[in-house]
């Protein structure tokens, strides 16, 4: 080792610039004071998941079916879910209970992954201490149920292509609803036009009743059902 | 993977098995230490490192086979698959930048496994085998300092066998849900009996 | 090796033999991990590490959940580093299932890959310090370094450290808008603050005198230890996996392994110092050279891989990360094992420290580089 310890002054000169710039320099000094300041996330953070509802009401709006895809794609199996009856005790797609542990949740997101009605989605809140360690740390459904607009608000990106996707997905059903009805809709009147073909053979057939003519009624019959698809194409 | 020349360790000591399916030797444990010295001596293996030491633990089982016959139907075939545990060995070599080369000591008796030690050759078996040990409760002969690693010293049982059951004395667990609570209940019923 | 410096053995001092259990709870051993030490005088005779205080049994968790179920479990494996966990298990999970990656979601890898890699030396380096005895402004100098690329993980997956990013066949998303740009912007800058952490440690004398031929590890020892990764290299073993395997697309990357020539401490230290600059090299042209595309195959969520056994591993910072797979057939893996670098690393503790004194041990076990999320799984 030298006498004079010219690494460590080298190193001194190191932190005193560090030291300095921490004044005026914003990456020197990158540290905020968190309660008054928060600016550790971004609206990708993910922590904790939460249930979408669309609209005014908690229970109306919501888009959980309680189909219990999440429950059993969880790894932990933080999640618990028992399906709503109504007054018959017939089960309606909606959740009674719907339980996530927050002291179990790993925030992994394989839930918002497998979710087929965009219902579940991470949210980026993280102080969730508690007094209680037990059911204080369970979150129930309506803590969990949050708005659409809260989900725009913290996530804008994703829930905009959420809602783009849903909305892809009610046109598309939409008109598939149309082309069902259109569908139903030639069927009836083709239907209807056999049977009035029906019809007006029957009433030929009670005016002559002769055998050859019973056998070009049933002719009649097997081409009524060929002039279905034709109308169906036009 | 790299080919695996098994022909020359078969000639050379022919109770070595070679297992085509999973592409590794079997090896009988009382020539295990002669084996591994010879491969990593011998100019064309020179495995001079031990990446991994795992174990494994199969039960009794049947393995069904669906094979066409001549008439086309499906035939099914059961075989009966004996329980056996397993310490396996991946070796590579640094020297020739080759590997890996599965290596595996079997024994058929689940009650008592004893195979042996490689650390006296690989020294960094040492740690990986006490793992073994722990969880598995394979024996390993020769090795200089065979005890419980992760698990505490006094624990009874081997926890990765597959027939481990997990034992019945929760506390308290914070998952409300479970069936798990129901047993925390029951065992904290129980033991509140105990003491009144 | 004898210790250096004036020394007071047992006899000198008028005692015996001195057993010190230092841990599980002790600011220089990286978590909850004991040294059982055998003290004469202040010299080490002899050590037990004794560890398992995180102990899960992650191994056996794995064994019944589906396979996607165990990627998040494989971030808190070495917490420090989940992109490159995530990966080490996709690659030996794909392996089972023969799946092709489409390329971006390749480059994705290798760039999270390396930014992980930058993170860990960043964090080893600042800890080595803080355990040479610099409290505080070295680490605090390489964590405001970290944060910036923990802040491009935070946008890219959600999370920080426990990303679950990676899938089989790909990635979970694709990179946000900008997010290359702010890569880009952070991997330029990176060097710099290298040259400035260079300026303030590598020629102080202290450093140099502390860790210098401490916890020498030759060629033929570190070989026989099983030691992987910064460590095997320092020791002067050419052995990179990324070299070697050319997992993913190293191969089309040029960059060079450094090596160290005298297997101690400092050369550990010199070693991932200047890991992070061949880091800052794949990054960049990666970067360069990232194509559009899709970054997941088509691929289903649960799938059932033919009964066979598979090994699959890279180089993550620590060493050689491996995952022993065994399939039955089912949608969830019959025996998972993982081989964790910085456990295996650990064997050549005791040996390393004998005849040291007991500051000493501390900065070996500190070179070594552990973190019990991955030693005790």
């Amino acid at each position: 080792m030298s006498l004079i310890a010219k690494g460590i002054l080298q190193g001194m000169a190191v932190t005193a610039k560090n030291f300095i710039q921490s004044y005026y320099k914003k990456e020197r000094l990158p540290t905020v004071e968190y309660p008054e300041e928060k600016s550790t996330v971004n609206q990708f953070t993910r922590n904790i998941p939460f249930l979408v509802y669309d609209g005014e009401d908690e229970i109306e709006g919501m888009r959980c079916t309680a189909c219990k895809l999440c429950e059993k794609a969880c790894p932990p199996q933080c999640i618990y879910i028992i399906k709503d009856t109504d007054e018959n005790d017939k089960p309606i797609k909606r959740p009674k209970v719907f339980d996530i542990d927050s002291s179990v949740c790993m925030s992994c997101q394989l839930c918002v992954e497998v979710c087929p009605f965009e219902s579940i989605r991470m949210d980026s809140e993280f102080e969730l201490s508690n007094e209680n360690r037990f059911e204080g740390l369970l979150i129930n459904r309506d803590e969990l149920l949050k708005s659409n607009e809260y989900y725009h608000e913290i996530h804008p990106i994703e829930a905009q292509e959420t809602d783009d996707r849903i909305a892809a997905k009610i046109a598309e059903a939409e008109t598939k609803k149309k082309a069902r009805e259109e569908k139903a809709r030639l069927a009836a009147e083709a239907k209807q036009a056999a049977a009035a073909m029906k019809a007006a053979e029957e009433a030929a057939a009670e005016t002559e009743t002769s055998a050859t003519e019973q056998a070009q009624q049933s002719e009649a019959k097997a081409e009524a059902p060929e002039d279905n698809p034709e109308t169906k194409n036009t | 993977m790299s080919e695996v020349n098994h022909v020359l360790v078969t000639q050379q000591f022919p109770e070595v098995e070679w297992e085509e399916k999973n592409s590794c030797f079997i090896v009988p444990s009382e020539k295990a230490t002669e084996v591994v010295t010879w491969l990593k001596e011998h100019p064309a293996f020179r495995l001079d490192y031990l990446s991994c030491v795992s174990g494994a633990d199969y039960l009794d089982s049947e393995v069904k086979t669906k094979e066409k016959n001549e008439d086309g139907k499906m035939e099914v075939t059961i075989t009966q698959v004996p329980a056996k545990m397993e310490a396996v060995y991946h070796f590579f070599s640094i020297e020739k930048k080759t590997g890996p080369v599965l290596l595996k000591q079997r024994c058929m008796d689940r009650d008592n496994p004893v195979v042996q030690s490689l650390t006296p050759i690989y020294r960094g078996a040492e740690l990986m085998e006490r793992e073994v040990y722990d969880l598995y409760g394979i024996h390993f002969t020769d090795h200089p300092d065979l005890r419980r690693i992760l698990m505490w010293p006094n624990f009874e049982h081997y926890p990765m066998r597959k027939d481990y059951v997990i034992p019945n004395d929760y506390d308290y667990e914070p998952t409300p849900h479970d069936e798990v609570i129901e047993r925390a209940r029951e065992r904290r019923a129980q033991l509140e009996g105990g003491s009144m | 090796m004898p210790a250096r410096g004036y020394h007071l053995s047992k006899d000198e001092l008028g005692a015996d033999i001195l057993e010190v259990a230092m841990g599980p709870h002790h600011p220089s051993t990286h978590g909850v991990f004991r040294m059982d030490l055998k003290l004469d005088g202040e010299t080490v005779v002899d050590l037990k590490p004794i560890f398992g205080y995180l102990h899960r049994n992650h191994e056996k968790l794995a064994e019944d959940i589906p396979y996607l179920g165990c990627m998040p479990f494989t971030d808190r494996l070495d917490y420090l580093c989940g992109m490159t966990n995530n990966w080490a298990f996709a690659l030996s999970a794909e392996q089972l299932i023969e799946i092709e990656i489409p390329e971006r979601a390749q480059y994705i890898r290798v760039i999270c890959a390396e930014l992980t890699r930058l993170i860990n030396h960043c964090l080893l380096v600042g800890f080595f310090i803080n355990d040479l005895g610099a409290l505080g402004t070295p680490l605090l100098y390489a964590l405001r370094e970290r944060e910036k690329i923990l802040d491009l993980f935070e946008t890219l997956s959600g999370a920080r450290m426990m990303v679950n990013y990676m899938r089989f066949g790909g990635v979970r998303c694709d990179l946000p808008d900008g997010w290359l740009q702010e890569c880009e912007r952070i991997v330029g800058r990176f060097p710099a603050f290298l040259d400035e952490y260079e300026t303030l440690l590598k020629d102080n004398e202290i450093v140099i005198t502390r860790s210098q031929n401490v916890g020498v590890l030759t060629q033929e020892e570190a070989t026989n230890f099983s030691i992987t990764g910064p460590m095997l290299r320092a020791s002067g073993v050419n052995y990179d996996i990324r070299k070697v395997d050319k997992y993913g697309i190293y191969d089309r990357f040029d960059f060079k392994v450094p090596i160290g020539a005298h297997g101690d401490c400092y050369d550990r230290f010199m070693v991932r110092m200047l890991e992070m600059r061949e880091s800052i090299k794949i990054l960049k042209q990666a970067i360069a050279d990232i194509p559009e595309g899709p970054i997941m195959g088509n691929e289903p969520r649960v799938f059932k891989p033919d009964p066979q056994e598979t090994y699959g591993r890279i180089e993550s910072p620590k060493g050689e990360l491996g995952f022993y797979l065994i399939a039955d057939g089912t949608t969830n893996p019959y025996r998972y094992k993982v081989r964790p670098p910085s456990f295996v690393n650990l064997t050549a503790l005791r040996h390393m420290c004998i005849g040291h004194k007991v500051a000493d041990a501390v900065i070996i076990l500190g070179s070594i580089d552990i973190v019990l999320g991955e030693v005790d799984r």
